[in-house]
């Protein structure tokens, strides 16, 4: 019969949740801001190229 | 926002089973990928290669200012995360690194490869598309000096490891004033030689008082293979080089006096910090009987001494 490992118990679970989410957040905020740079950039080199 | 916070991390108490214990072994935090870019590191490239936009004669838009000096800053965070993967195995058995990401265990260090790899030629890409291919050419170049010349071949290898490898952080100043000229003249050369000059005794005050770390690591920096007395004469004999040459900009009429009244007394600030290493009451090995008293107030005092002395350049070029 197959071994399977060990649960993580609700604690360890809500830290890595907590982790993970605090990842995803960086992701949105880094991704958002080069979004808006590389918009900028494109304004400014169409107005002085 | 208790439902949102569940969609943005993807699972639900559902899931809970599904979290092997491997995963929750990986305790990354957003924190231990920041800390992978060495921010400290970042904030004076960054700074010496703001003060190299600046004091480059033209113009830069400020959106394309900002963006050429975050591609620096990325690709210097980049080097930072691929030091740190490649360097894992020192690091864990010094004391001042082993609680960083890697060795911790918090980062695989695959990951942190991945991270450093995309962050550094992501830099470059944008660099040359947004900038120009010359300041592009540069920073590539600054990466690779870092990453293959010395940490993968001189780190390990030679107590010379931090005066070529300096090169590296001296590149930022000359990336800047490629990024506004698109060329690279004699001053942005003159900063790099600053900043190369500079980085021994920096660096040779950090390892006096690192000493025990690095000879536990292997790694052969000067005060390891040639001892502390030999290691005081080289820091004052840099300092020594590296006063005039932070007066060439003066000289050479590039900047006026306030840089060159900066530069002079930060200089002799800095002699006096290094001729106090230099005559550190020592055991007949070298070894400092003060707890390297002098050697930790050198290290603290060359790192503002590099921020002033650039500020000045700035402010005495933006003012005169």
């Amino acid at each position: 019969m197959a071994e399977f490992p060990p649960r993580p118990s609700d604690s360890e679970a809500e830290v890595f949740r907590r982790r993970r989410r605090g990842r995803n957040i960086a992701v949105v905020l880094v991704l958002t801001g080069l979004a808006l740079l590389f918009y900028a950039v494109t304004i400014v080199k169409m107005v002085r190229p | 926002m208790s439902d949102l916070s569940s969609d943005m991390a993807g699972t639900d108490r559902g899931e809970q089973s599904s979290l092997s214990v491997h995963e929750l072994a990986m305790e990354d935090d957003v924190r231990d990928w920041i800390a992978l870019l060495k921010p400290r590191v970042m904030s004076l490239v960054v700074f010496t290669g703001l003060i190299g936009v600046i004091v480059a004669p033209g113009h830069l838009h400020p959106i394309l200012a900002f963006t050429a000096v975050l591609c620096i800053a990325v690709a210097a965070g980049a080097c930072g995360a691929i030091n740190m993967w490649y360097d894992r195995d020192i690091d864990a058995v010094m004391r001042r690194t082993r609680n960083r990401p890697i060795p911790a265990g918090r980062i695989e260090p695959g990951g942190a490869l991945g991270f450093g790899i995309v962050l550094a030629v992501g830099s470059v890409i944008v660099m040359g598309v947004t900038i120009n291919l010359v300041a592009a050419a540069v920073l590539a170049l600054s990466i690779g000096f870092y990453v293959f010349v010395y940490t993968m071949w001189l780190k390990r290898r030679t107590p010379q490891n931090i005066v070529i490898g300096g090169a590296a952080g001296a590149f930022p100043p000359v990336i800047g004033w490629a990024a506004v000229t698109g060329s690279v003249d004699l001053i942005p050369v003159i900063l790099f030689a600053i900043v190369f000059i500079w980085t021994p005794p920096h660096f040779w005050s950090l390892a006096l008082w690192s000493n025990e770390d690095y000879r536990r690591a292997g790694v052969p920096m000067l005060p390891v293979v040639a001892g502390g007395k030999e290691t005081r004469k080289q820091i004052v004999l840099y300092s020594l080089l590296l006063v005039p040459l932070s007066l060439t900009p003066w000289y050479l009429g590039f900047s006026g006096s306030i840089y060159g009244i900066a530069a002079a007394f930060l200089g002799l600030g800095f002699l006096v910090c290094v001729a106090r290493v230099f005559t550190d009451r020592q055991d007949p090995a070298g070894v400092s009987l003060t707890n390297d008293a002098p050697a930790r107030a050198a290290f603290k005092y060359s790192i503002l001494y590099l921020f002033i002395l650039f500020a000045a350049l700035a402010v005495d070029r933006l003012i005169g």
